[in-house]
């Protein structure tokens, strides 16, 4: 399989500022802290983190609706880090984007047969005509009605608008789609369609989707590999078999724990693998492993003072974590979880740091 | 008495199409401390009918009848002062959207400040100190340093904490949060969801929560309604609901579901388009999907009728108990081998 896409130390920085007529700087948020990974054509790596680690804004430079502060983005063999408008033009083509958020990323003021057939008219294919039938085309593929063709998105449900950002984001026949959750505000059964029918896009067109995505279940039904990301950072890789029986980070651990369960005894019995501590600010992210401060395994010495790196996990194709003390099995309870090789990390093991 | 009860409401807006009947008689109530979970169809009319409980349709657009009282005040017709005294006070609302719902080119903490003046008398400090607390309390990193960024610049997770918090800064007696983690992580997710827990143990808040995920309900709700083309289709303790779901449209929406324990390549879908509502099918509004139906369910709406185990569980189904009992227990067998699902 060929190299689709390729990303390389992508960093975002925003800069927060203070001062109404003299905007100072007086922070930055460190939205994308240093990310690198590849994807493959043809497959779907699915991307999951906590809230405000950064993936939308990571989805964002890529497509190159940010400018990237510092790190290389290589899309179909050319570098496009740095292209200019113009030059993106042709490429914009290839990469369409579906957004998180179905109520702001569609223009309140076009009718749905306008938003959906943009792309075909900014990039000047077909006629009027021939526009029109491929929108209704678009429509009825992603659980619409052709008759919605004269409507506005105020008049659709949350569900219904996210499928028409589906549509739009098909309407070119792109070769990668960065899904920002696109099925977050869905209901199960028209999720199951938009995943069924991304799967058929997949195989019948040879699309590449990138699909980042807080529910853990349908990452897993769509994924081939997994990222998770923590505070602007990978923290674990894998395919997703591996990365779903064998978590290594503990925040993928904790992640997977808190998945909830539809079933009323089973979910109310199951023990969650609870975080505690605040959230981190990416504006001042903690020294070293930046889940430290939250981290149940966290060792003193160690963790808050080298920084772990991406580690492979040995005789695995395509697995790696970046983390001092990993989780030895899965599952685990949450004493097992606290204790790092066997040992109660309270008691800080002898750790200097080399 | 019950702190809201909700007796045949039907909302209708006039559209240029025609006139779209998106709530079609919805009754239910609940009590103080409780929290019924709200599920089903996407477009079904689980907003729609909470917007319109709490009086946020427009009239110039929509017709609603029916009665909603709440702690024995009917809302429906309400004045304007009424309806505003009790929203945001009494009754907190999360909205689905986060960026319609907050407004963009004001500061988050003033509009958290504006929630506290509007129905509190007390100082600007004083409310920017609750703010603060609230923001805090919904898990917003740095809350100090970031009190006066614009919705832009949160992410969407954290646009909905907001939500949350201007939700919960009054303190309300009722809780209504459409899809108030849908765009958490689960991490962040059990937290908010613990938070709520919390809430209502304290100061025994009653809670409507409407999502997508049955999980959530699984695990938060006392009860459950599942609604389909405007109507509810099923409703029961959320236990039952589980064990026993007595309508194929919940039948579907528990096999589609992506789960741990079933690695098909597909997923179980329900076949069809959810209904027009502009022109609703006669009969059941799940016929032209349901691979059950017969004659009668094409000619008569089927009642909410109860279940053969439980009068508290009801659903609207025409198939009789021996065919429903047949289908559901081979359903279930189907959906539990790992197996599972067929390609
Ligand atoms: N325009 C901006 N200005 C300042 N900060 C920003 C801006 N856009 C995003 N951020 C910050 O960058 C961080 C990452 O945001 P991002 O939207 O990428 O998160 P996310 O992982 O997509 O979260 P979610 O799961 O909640 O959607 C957040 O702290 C956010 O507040
Ligand atoms: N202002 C409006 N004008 C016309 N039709 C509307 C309006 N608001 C909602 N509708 C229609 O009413 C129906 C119910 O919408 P509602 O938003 O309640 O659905 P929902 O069950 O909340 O769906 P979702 O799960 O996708 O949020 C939909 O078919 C929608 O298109
Ligand atoms: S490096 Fe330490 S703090 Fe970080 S995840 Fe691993 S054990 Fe936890
Ligand atoms: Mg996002
Ligand atoms: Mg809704």
């Amino acid at each position: 399989m060929s190299e689709l896409l390729a990303v390389e130390g992508l960093q975002k920085y925003f800069p927060v500022t203070r001062g109404l007529i003299f905007q100072k700087e007086v922070a930055q948020v460190k939205a994308v802290d240093g990310v690198d990974f590849t994807v493959n054509a043809g497959e779907t790596l699915g991307v999951v983190g906590e809230s405000g680690c950064g993936k939308s804004t990571m989805a964002r430079c890529i497509a190159r609706l940010l400018e990237p502060t510092a790190g290389k983005i290589v899309f179909d063999g050319r570098d496009i880090t740095h292209l200019d408008r113009n030059a993106m033009r042709p490429i914009r083509r290839d990469m369409m984007m579906v957004f998180q958020d179905p109520y702001a990323s569609l223009n309140a003021r076009k009718r749905v047969g306008g938003i959906v057939g943009e792309p075909l008219e900014v990039h000047g294919i077909g006629t009027d005509e021939e526009r029109k039938r491929r929108v209704q085309e678009l429509l009825e593929i992603v659980g619409l009605n052709p008759e919605h063709y004269n409507r506005f998105p105020h008049e659709f449900s949350g569900g219904q608008r996210q499928r028409i950002g589906i549509a739009r984001a098909l309407a070119v026949n792109p070769k990668l789609i960065i899904c920002d959750e696109p099925v977050s505000a869905l209901d199960v059964s028209v999720q199951a369609q938009i995943l069924n029918l991304l799967k058929d896009l997949q195989a019948d067109f040879d699309l590449t989707y990138i699909f980042i995505a807080h529910d853990l279940n349908v990452v897993r039904h769509i994924s081939d590999r997994v990222m998770v990301m923590y505070l602007g950072k990978p923290v674990e890789t894998g395919s997703k078999e591996e990365l779903y029986a064998e978590p290594k980070h503990p925040y993928s651990g904790a992640l997977l724990s808190a998945v909830p369960i539809a079933d009323p005894t089973l979910g109310r019995a199951r023990r969650q693998i609870v975080l505690t501590g605040d959230v981190p600010s990416p504006i001042n992210p903690p020294a070293a492993c930046r889940f430290h401060p939250r981290c149940p395994r966290f060792v003193d010495g160690k963790c808050n003072v080298d920084e772990p790196l991406l580690t492979p996990v040995p005789g695995a194709k395509d697995h790696g974590y970046a983390c001092h003390f990993p989780l030895e099995h899965w599952p685990m309870d949450e004493d097992d979880f606290r204790r790092v090789g066997g040992m109660v990390p309270a008691t800080p093991a002898a750790t200097s740091s080399e | 008495m019950a702190l809201l009860e909700v007796t045949d409401l039907v909302t209708r807006f006039r559209t240029d199409d025609g006139i779209v009947q998106a709530v079609s008689g919805v009754s239910f109530s609940l009590d103080r401390g409780q929290t019924l979970g709200v599920v089903g169809e996407s477009g079904s009319g689980k907003s729609v009918t909470f917007l319109t409980v709490m009086g946020l349709v427009d009239p110039r657009h929509a017709d609603v009848t029916g009665s909603v009282r709440f702690d024995g005040n009917e809302l429906l017709g309400a004045s304007f002062s009424t309806l505003r005294k009790i929203r945001g006070q009494r009754i907190g609302m999360i909205f689905q959207d986060p960026m319609t719902s907050l407004n963009p080119v004001k500061r988050i903490g003033w509009q958290l400040e504006e929630a506290v003046l509007i129905h509190n008398d007390v100082s600007r400090s004083e409310a920017r100190r609750r703010s603060l607390e609230v923001l805090d309390e919904v898990e917003i990193p740095r809350a100090d340093a970031r009190i006066d960024d614009y919705p832009h610049q949160f992410s969407g997770g954290m646009r909905q904490r907001v939500m949350i918090a201007m939700a919960l800064i009054n303190q309300p007696d009722l809780l209504i949060a459409d899809e108030p983690t849908t765009a958490l992580d689960v991490t962040t997710q059990a937290q908010i969801l613990r938070l709520m827990k919390k809430l209502q143990d304290e100061h025994g808040t009653a809670i409507v929560m409407i999502t997508h995920d049955l999980g959530v309900v699984a695990e938060l709700a006392d009860d459950a309604a599942v609604m389909y083309g405007g109507r509810i289709v099923e409703e029961a303790k959320v236990q039952d609901l589980f064990a026993q779901p007595e309508m194929p449209y919940t039948w579907g929406l528990l096999g589609s579901l992506p789960r741990a324990d079933i690695t098909a390549a597909r997923l179980e879908q329900i076949p069809g388009q959810p209904p027009s509502l502009l022109r609703p099918p006669n009969g059941c509004a799940f016929n032209p999907r349901c691979a059950y139906a017969f004659d009668r369910c094409r000619a008569e709406l089927p009642e909410l009728r109860p279940s053969p185990t439980s009068g508290e569980h009801r659903f609207r189904c025409h198939l009789d108990d021996a065919d429903r009992l047949r289908i559901w227990t081979a359903k279930k067998a189907e959906l539990t081998s790992t197996e599972g699902t067929a390609a």
